[in-house]
């Protein structure tokens, strides 16, 4: 049952906010602004150095929740929701856990839905956090079944 | 370009974007990580019942957030939450969107959306700009 797992965290792992992948992150979104890229545009202004897109912790490592198993088919992603403290820096380390926010089930026209609230946290290395992001995962009811939850 | 402190409530902020192909698509998957070949082959998604490969969810939102881009020294996005309302497929021609609905000293807040060619909302959510 996913309600079991309800609060449950994954370990930290960590990340860097590598400048290839930045670069090539923001190309795959059309987004090749010099903020990002240029390293003379990023000390110039006002962080000192360049930042990262928004949605780039996507790319981010957060490790497993133990023994929470998710199905690799029919799922949908339903909603995405990012808060940030300050913009991600290029160059910069990130450790990123995930916590199993929520899980509920509502009637949808095509039988029981079940939704799963993800979220993870990316902390600087002194713990403060920089981010979170949040998915909202939707298991449709043919493959709920299918998983006995 | 205006700054953003410069729209009036109500404004909104556009961009058309070129009519999406499986490069951005492939490009996407590589840069995210997000492998699921229903985003890149035809057969794939064909077998999870779609008429044709679809794009992730995240590159569209990915590319709404870039209206913000140019910003940087206005301020940052500070909240950022996108609902998926429908699906994009290969050719359609997105237009982004961002319209001022609430202005304070400390933020700007928007009402964003992605629409298709068929003026049907694709993603749709809200920011909060952060000012400094």
């Amino acid at each position: 049952m996913y309600t079991d797992y309800i609060g449950v965290t994954s370990k930290k792992m960590k990340n860097v906010v590598e400048r290839e992948l930045v670069r090539r992150f923001a190309e795959s979104i059309g987004d090749l602004h010099p903020i990002y890229l240029d390293e003379e545009i990023g000390s110039k202004s006002r962080y000192g150095k360049n930042i990262a897109p928004v949605t780039f912790p996507r790319i981010f490592r957060s490790g497993e929740i133990e023994g929470l198993k998710l199905p690799n088919k029919g799922l949908i992603h339903g909603e995405q929701i990012y808060h940030y403290n300050r913009p991600l820096f290029v160059g910069e380390e990130v450790y990123c856990y995930s916590k199993l926010e929520d899980y509920f089930e509502k009637e949808g026209s095509t039988g029981k839905m079940g939704f799963l609230k993800m979220k993870r946290y990316g902390e600087d290395s002194s713990g403060n956090v920089i981010f979170t992001e949040e998915s909202i995962i939707i298991i449709n009811e043919t493959v709920r079944r299918s998983l006995n939850v | 370009m205006t700054n953003l402190k410069e729209l009036v409530l109500g404004e909104t902020i556009k961009m058309t974007l070129e009519p999406v192909s499986r490069m951005d698509l492939i490009k996407y998957s590589g840069a995210s990580g997000d492998f699921n070949p229903i985003h890149t082959i035809d057969e794939e998604a064909k077998k999870a019942g779609l008429p044709g490969i679809i794009a992730h969810g995240m590159w569209t939102m990915g590319n709404l957030s870039k209206l913000f881009t140019p910003h940087y020294e206005e301020g940052f996005i500070q909240d950022y939450s996108i609902r998926f309302a429908g699906m994009v497929f290969l050719n359609d021609q997105l237009t982004l969107n961002a319209q001022l609905i609430e202005q304070t000293d400390e933020a700007l807040h928007f009402k964003v959306n992605v629409t298709n060619q068929h003026d049907k909302e694709v993603v749709k959510g809200k920011v909060k700009f952060a000012l400094y």
